[in-house]
């Protein structure tokens, strides 16, 4: 469902964050990619966001190529996709629920779906009793759960998770990462960039490690060896 | 996309975003008041050129041979000219009248013309000109025309320089009141613009995220364009408030320095014509700046 067909991408001469990367995912997946920090992580779950190009090379969602898609079609392959960030990337000036929220607005939900989907979501990752509180007001563990809400409220057939605990604590790290499984058990196909060697060990699933850009091993009960 | 969500979400922004929307009021209401005091400061300059213009005339004084028909006829042909506004007959009796009355106090005077038994004063007709520049095709009309025989003088050869200078200031003020309208409204407009874009760059994080969440670009951008609208409204609102103590200060001693109309009067019977105005620069303004300064951060 995901291919990255022979993917660079050259910041300058001598920066390049990804090298010849190729590799697919399949639908209901649990997918790690681990690697030093600088190693492409972040960069290689931008290229399937299209939030930045490749310099060379095609990374297709499903039959889409996503750095070819139309302005219409880009924004339905990123409902599609739900994504989580390290820093949470949470709109300040809106509550959890409109957090949530907004994501089914954009995509263009009616009230009624998202009057039933949101607390869906909120309850899902334990915070409806937080809802309308605005981020500043709570802690990174709960801010990264909204985001998680965010992610998952319009079902996505994919999440992506970019160092999602890379913020938190051991305890959080583990809800955070326990809610994943969660997730992945419900259908919904999982990519998690991180470097924290004790969540990719606890996992048992596929990892994918990368150093300096390029795909040094793809394991499929793999460990974080690097 | 759901436009009644979509207004909401910008108005609810506009008040969670409280500093950022006083800020850019605040500058959008210095801008509307500039430019709603420059339509006032035209009304009064426009009114005093006008009132200076209407000063200007020449006579065409004529010979004492020449008959009240003749003289009539001159003014059927003058009046047939585009360039004339007006032209008056004063015979010779009507301006012995007024010099009489002019000087009746004195005695040295009204005794000469008791002495001299006839009346020394000419028939004359006096012009005016649609465009103060247009006093000498008028003067030329006469002087090649079949009535020149009749005419013994013309003060516009006398006043030439006077009234040529004037024509020129009169055009000169205009062209500078314009002129600086524009400039000003420009500077205003830049500064509007600059402010709404310092806003949207502190929301820069927010548009991201929104992309990235599959917002399309419309989606993102049209609660910023209402953000944008409402400063323009409330902006215009803000400034006509200003205007009505103002105007009824100043209006006063205004229309005495300029003899013009009042301000406050101008204010009040044109009130809903400036308020329009007021509006519609704002509005445009706050929702174009809003739309350009989205627009680089939606590339993603």
């Amino acid at each position: 469902m995901i291919y990255f067909d022979k993917v660079s991408k050259i910041y300058s001469p001598t920066s390049t964050a990804l090298e010849d990367v190729s590799f697919s995912v399949e639908p209901k997946e649990f997918v790690s990619i681990v690697g030093h920090s600088g190693a492409g992580k972040t960069t290689l779950l931008k290229m399937l966001l299209a939030e930045d190009k490749p310099s060379s090379g095609k990374v297709f969602f499903e039959s889409v190529n996503v750095h070819e898609a139309s302005r219409d079609e880009l924004p339905r392959i990123r409902r599609r996709i739900g994504s989580i960030f390290q820093d949470f990337r949470l709109l300040p000036n809106k509550t959890a629920y409109e957090n949530v929220a907004f994501a089914m607005e954009a995509a263009d939900a009616s009230d009624e779906d998202i009057e039933n989907d949101v607390p869906q979501a909120l309850e899902l990752v334990g915070l409806m009793d937080k809802a309308l509180h605005f981020p500043h007001e709570l802690s990174g563990g709960e801010k990264q759960r909204v985001a998680i809400a965010r992610a998952i409220v319009n079902r996505p057939d994919v999440v992506l998770a970019d160092e999602p605990t890379g913020n938190l604590d051991p305890l959080n790290t583990r809800e955070i990462v326990e809610l994943l499984k969660k997730i992945n058990k419900l259908g919904t196909t999982v990519m998690l960039a991180t470097h924290n060697h004790d969540v990719v060990n606890g996992l048992e699933r596929r990892v994918i490690t990368l150093d300096k850009g390029k795909v040094v091993r793809d394991d499929k009960k793999g460990r974080y060896i690097i | 996309m759901h436009l009644r969500r979509v207004i909401k979400e910008g108005v609810i922004n506009f008040w969670r975003n409280g500093w950022v929307s006083l800020a850019a009021i605040l500058v959008m209401v210095l801008s509307l008041f500039m430019i709603g005091s420059l339509m006032f400061s035209n009304v009064l300059l426009t009114s005093a050129l006008s009132r200076i213009e209407d000063q200007v005339d020449i006579g065409v004084y004529f010979k004492k041979e020449a008959t009240e028909d003749e003289i009539l006829n001159a003014q059927a042909a003058l009046l047939q000219l585009a360039q004339v506004k007006s032209a008056s007959y004063i015979s010779e009796d009507e301006a012995l009248e007024k010099f009489r009355t002019r000087h009746a106090t004195n005695a040295l005077i009204t005794q000469s013309l008791e002495e001299l038994g006839e009346n020394p004063l000419q028939a004359s007709l006096n012009i005016k000109a649609k465009d103060p520049s247009q006093y000498e095709v008028i003067a030329r009309f006469l002087d090649a025309s079949a009535y020149s025989a009749l005419i013994d003088k013309i003060n516009y050869f006398q006043n030439q320089v006077v009234i040529e200078r004037l024509s020129g200031f009169l055009g000169a003020s205009r062209a500078a009141g314009f002129g600086i309208t524009i400039v000003f409204s420009l500077i205003a407009m830049l500064v509007v613009f600059n402010t709404i874009r310092l806003a949207i760059y502190t929301s820069r994080d927010e548009i991201s995220v929104k992309r990235l969440v599959g917002a399309t670009r419309r989606h993102v951008r049209t609660p910023f364009l209402v953000e944008g609208a409402m400063y323009g409204i409330i902006s215009a609102i803000i400034t006509m408030i200003i205007f009505y103590p103002l105007t009824l200060w100043i209006g006063p001693a205004g229309a005495r320095f300029f003899g013009g109309p009042n301000l406050f009067n101008y204010y009040l019977s044109n009130f809903f014509e400036i308020f329009f105005i007021l509006l519609a620069v704002g509005v445009v303004l706050g929702v174009i700046s809003s739309s350009i300064a989205t627009r680089r951060y939606l590339k993603i």
